[in-house]
């Protein structure tokens, strides 16, 4: 599946489309098949992203991955700092980062 | 250290209200982020891999209390409470909101600090010897001419739009703690045998995809006239420099394209032309500067004798402190390498901690280290028990300076969008495994880098890491026999990499080999240079 990710422009926090608008976390993110493009061309505009693109990923049982590690660390945050990841009291989240 | 006077703090003052604008125009859509991006970037403003990242000048890694104990403040206040210090000397934020950005610089700019050409194709911040100024080997205090190069350097018209960054380093001893030869220019100050000072130019050196090591292009350049002659190398190079090729931009391509000579003859030529409009700054500007780099009032007649009793106080003494040029003080590295932490990282309530205790015990001076370290350049002996005390009680303790857990790495794959592997677990990992046997170890640079950028200097290390990218999965090489002091050499690969686990077996399999050859008091770089790669390499896949 492609799905989109990019920044906040305000606050540089990492995004994703969600179909409707840009969400912090990346089980939210949809498959936007071919419309891509379209999509990002429309969002940059409005300025509800920053330098944002299109990224293969799975979505299996357990949610959506991304297909490269470095997008796998975007969703979560640094592998180094759990504290400063989006679920941090969650002892799953990261398991798929690496 | 150096104060603003009213043109510096209005200068500043200036471009944080024009970025306070740039950014208004931006959130507001009046220009593009491709109109904003170099904007931004002029100002220190990257977008990192999880939000804005800021990196902050701070000139030649030199800190009053109150600029740190602002950067803590900052990391607390518009951060998540910690900086990263980088091998530039530099800090950087790693969670700033756009929004937020000006008011930073504002609040650096209250304590004469900016984030100016901290990125771009210009003159960076020129980095120094960390103990400049305390040394006892320096024939001078090499800070007054590397502010003189942040002067010149500073929105310099000609050199804003370099074809590639362009880095400086300067320092004034034999032993290079600077590592000038892998900078683009390193100025080494020198005194000739008439006992006049004045500056060895070595150019085209530098780490990246391409690893050279800078020839000394002229080995003495009267001091009236270095800025001069800097200014002739940079000449030569934006004349000549590969715009075209991104890869092929910095000056090292040049010179080593060219040839030394070639080089040589057209800076001299060019040098020669400049002589004859007079743009050196007048040598009163340069004694101006230097009042300000005056020894701060050592205490006359002190004793050198320290209490050794605390056992773990000695060793701290023996691994983190160095003599200083004034009978009774010591120059007193902070590691930022706790065992198994993050290598550079602060919280704020650290840094301005630190800030307290240089207040207290060091003429209110810090240094930031190339290698990622806090110094207190100038504490009197008798004051070091009780600032051991307070550091070890805070975590800043660690006796490792220079030794296997000192690791360098840049933030990797966990924090940079340029990273293709991450650099941090690698040396927390490393330094788990190895801390323990640092003092059978000895003296072992190691650094590590998360991609061939090279931020994290691995050319450079005894040993040196190198992240890559294998089909979407991490992989480091083994590098050996790198130095970045006096005695320069670049790293070579051992054989194919290792996964994240065998890289650091294999880093622990190389001191292994090193412990068996050993002979008398050979360092690790020694030992690998008297026995050669062979052994290693049967170690390590035989």
């Amino acid at each position: 599946m492609k799905i989109l990710t990019g920044n906040d422009l305000k606050t540089g926090a990492v995004t994703w489309w969600d179909g409707v608008q840009w969400s912090l976390h990346v089980e939210d993110a949809v498959d936007v098949g071919d419309h891509a493009d379209t999509i990002l061309v429309r969002e940059l505009a409005a300025r509800r992203v920053n330098a944002a693109y299109a990224i293969d990923a799975v979505k299996d049982e357990s949610g959506v991955r991304p297909g490269h590690i470095k997008e796998r660390i975007r969703a979560l945050g640094p592998t180094v700092r759990p504290d400063l990841t989006l679920k941090p009291a969650d002892p799953t989240a990261g398991d798929w980062v690496i | 250290m150096y104060k603003y006077d009213t043109y510096d703090q209005a200068m500043v003052d200036t471009r944080v209200e024009e970025f306070r604008d740039q950014v208004r125009r931006r959130l507001e859509g009046h220009i593009t982020e491709d109109q904003f991006k170099p904007l931004r970037l002029m100002n220190g403003l990257y977008l990192q891999l999880h939000a804005y990242m800021l990196r902050v000048a701070i000139p030649y890694g030199t800190l009053s209390g109150a600029q740190m104990r602002m950067l803590g403040d900052i990391a607390d206040k518009y951060d998540r409470g910690y900086g990263h210090f980088t091998t530039r000397q530099n800090i950087q934020y790693n969670w700033i909101k756009l929004e937020e950005a000006a008011d930073i610089l504002a609040d650096l700019a209250s304590v004469e600090m900016h984030a100016i050409q901290t990125s771009g194709n210009c003159i960076r911040n020129t980095s120094s010897d960390q103990y400049a100024g305390a040394a006892a080997d320096e024939v001078v205090d090499p800070r007054p001419y590397a502010e003189l190069i942040r002067q010149w350097s500073t929105f310099h018209p000609e050199f804003s739009f370099l074809p590639r960054k362009f880095k400086m380093a300067v320092i004034a001893s034999d032993i290079d703690r600077a590592a000038i030869k892998l900078h683009d220019i390193g100025v080494q100050i020198v005194r000739n045998d008439a006992g006049e000072i004045g500056a060895a130019f070595y150019v085209g050196g530098g780490m990246g995809r391409t690893p050279m090591i800078a020839p000394c292009i002229n080995p003495f350049v009267p001091i009236d006239q270095f800025i001069t002659y800097a200014e002739a190398c940079l000449r030569v190079y934006n004349r000549h420099g590969r715009r075209d090729n991104k890869y092929k931009a910095r000056i090292k391509i040049l010179v080593h394209e060219l040839g030394k000579e070639e080089y040589t003859r057209q800076v001299e030529a060019e040098f020669a032309h400049l002589l004859t409009q007079n743009i050196e700054p007048p040598l009163a500007e340069l004694e101006r500067i230097k009042a300000m780099f005056a020894d701060p009032a050592f205490e006359a007649g002190l004793s050198d004798e320290l209490d050794r009793s605390d056992p773990d106080f000695a060793l701290w003494v023996d691994n983190n402190c160095v003599a200083h040029k004034q009978p009774g003080y010591i120059a007193a590295t902070i590691s930022l390498k706790p065992v198994g932490g993050i290598p550079g990282d602060a919280t704020g309530e650290q840094m301005r901690l630190m800030a307290d205790l240089a207040a207290r015990y060091s003429f209110d001076e810090l240094r930031v280290t190339h290698a990622q370290n806090i110094v207190l350049p100038h504490v009197k002996k008798a004051d070091l028990y009780a600032l051991w005390q307070a550091l070890d009680a805070n975590g800043l303790g660690t006796a490792n300076l220079d030794l296997v857990g000192d690791i360098i790495a840049c933030p990797g794959l966990d924090y940079c969008s340029l990273a293709n592997a991450r650099s941090i677990p690698v040396a927390q990992k490393i330094s788990q495994r190895l801390s323990a046997k640092s003092q059978e170890i000895g003296e072992l640079k190691l650094k590590i880098s998360g991609c061939i950028n090279a931020c994290g200097h691995h050319h450079a290390g005894h040993i040196g890491i190198l992240g890559v990218d294998r089909k979407g999965v991490e992989n480091y090489q083994l590098l050996l026999g790198g130095s970045e002091a006096a005695d320069t050499s670049l790293g070579t690969i051992t054989g194919p990499g290792f996964d994240e686990d065998g890289i650091v077996d294999a880093v622990e399999k190389a001191t292994q080999v090193y412990l068996a050859n050993r002979s008398d008091n050979e360092r690790f770089l020694d030992t690998y240079r008297r026995i050669g790669m062979a052994p290693f390499k049967e170690a390590l896949y035989g």
